[in-house]
């Protein structure tokens, strides 16, 4: 009983094991906190602040932020989701998200954030940004338009050596998220599979596998993002 | 629902812009309804009475389709002008849609890719550009609807799905909050 600890979020008494994130330890109580960089089994970053949380009055990113005893969580409070959903327009507006023309849809884990927090449009302008695509690998395509930065994929996608098939690449406004080239050309199938699995979006999209589940029997069709609210 | 909300037989009116149409046909799919519908609203200009002008004040204005050449800003503002109300139905009208896919390539590149360069040109042996004054000029971009004019209400999706275009109609004309069910909102 000593690990485990006793916390609020939004009021409702939690328990969870000391030491453990905020999202996870919510999930174990059934509250849902939105993610995309995050995922488990690999090492929290709090890249996409889509998590974010209020403590103590300051906003922290629950997927690095371990729960304590005693400690008060704001999650699910009105300027919290709008400021959620604005990170999630943000992400829409600042690159290129043809949802209709897009592999992706359906699984894919941004635009089910949109749904979820019904955004019907975006409150900023559209940024139009010129993106590449790289197709160069005989197996898989990177397209730059809807990459969000989150490093799942330089996190997850390795060789037998483990080398990262995917790394940063410049800095500032132009950084990007970019495929090796010489391991792009080799990629075996199973990690060309994992690749596109593991991206939230679709930035890493297997070729000759678009649209291969008609609309209505995918992910998101139907059943939300995450958890049901209690 | 408070008395004064409700409209009383409004004014209804639509267009497609850079659009394909689709927006139209899912106005069209709300089947049955149509009959509802027509009891509901009256049709002024709209592609599908046929009427071409306004012939009176409108309440609500239906935009489809974005705006990729200045007959598309023209009929926009015209729209904008004669209705209470204008609403943005479909990703095109929402944020360029598929025909904003050329945002980013010079308008110089696109015209030769189309008329000139492209793998299916065959005809055009002479070259010759679209030229007649009476064609409208292509923007330098496809503009959202609400870069142009100030939109009201957005009604998602490619197209937005029946139910949610009947959905916001009934909500408008009756007053009552919307209905938005999960299923309903979709962009794509
Ligand atoms: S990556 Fe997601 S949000 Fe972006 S275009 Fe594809 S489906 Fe839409
Ligand atoms: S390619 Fe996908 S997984 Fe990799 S950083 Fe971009 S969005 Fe994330």
């Amino acid at each position: 009983m000593s690990n485990l600890v006793k916390f609020k979020i939004d009021g409702t008494e939690c328990m969870a094991e000391k030491g453990s994130y905020i999202v996870d330890a919510a999930l174990e109580n059934g509250i849902y906190i939105p993610t995309l960089c995050n995922m488990p089994g690999v090492k929290p970053k709090g890249a996409c602040r889509v998590c974010s949380v209020r403590i103590n009055g300051r906003l922290m990113t629950s997927c690095t932020t371990p729960v304590s005893d005693g400690m008060e969580i704001e999650s699910n409070s009105a300027d919290i989701l709008d400021l959620r959903k604005a990170i999630i327009e943000l992400m829409f507006v600042s690159g290129n998200h043809f949802c209709p023309s897009c592999e992706k849809s359906g699984n894919c884990e941004l635009q089910a954030l949109g749904y979820r927090y019904k955004m019907m449009v975006p409150r900023f302008l559209y940024d139009f940004p010129v993106r590449k695509v790289d197709a160069s690998s005989p197996k898989i395509i990177k397209d730059q338009n809807r990459c969000i930065q989150c490093k799942r994929c330089i996190k997850t996608i390795k060789d037998e050596q483990g080398r990262s098939l995917f790394a940063f690449h410049k800095r500032g406004h132009d950084l990007e998220v970019i495929l090796d080239q010489d391991l792009g050309k080799k990629i075996t199938e199973e990690l060309a599979d994992l690749a596109m699995k593991n991206c939230p979006v679709g930035s890493i999209i297997k070729k000759e596998k678009g649209f291969e589940q008609a609309i209505g029997r995918r992910m998101y069709d139907h059943q939300p993002i995450g958890i049901e609210d209690k | 629902m408070k008395e004064e909300q409700k409209m009383s037989k409004p004014i209804l009116a639509t267009t497609s812009l850079a659009g394909c149409f689709g927006c139209h046909m899912s106005i069209l799919d709300i089947d049955e309804r149509i009959l509802q519908l027509i009891e509901l609203v009256e049709f002024n200009k709209s592609p599908i009475n046929d009427i071409k002008t306004f012939t009176k004040a409108v309440d609500i204005g239906i935009i489809e389709g974005g705006c990729c050449n200045s007959e598309n800003v023209e009929i926009l503002k015209y729209f904008r002008k004669n209705c209470k109300i204008l609403i943005s139905i479909g990703e095109c009208a929402i944020m360029g849609g598929l025909p904003a896919l050329r945002n980013g390539i010079p308008i110089e590149e696109c015209i030769h890719e189309a008329y000139i360069g492209g793998p299916t040109v065959q005809l055009n042996k002479n070259h010759i550009l679209p030229n007649d004054d009476e064609l409208p000029m292509l923007l330098d971009r496809v503009y959202p609807c609400h870069e142009i004019v100030k939109i009201d209400y957005f009604l998602p999706g490619c197209p937005p799905q029946a139910d949610l275009i009947w959905n916001a109609l009934v909500a408008l004309i009756t007053g009552d909050p919307m209905k938005l069910p999960y299923e309903v909102i979709k962009f794509d």
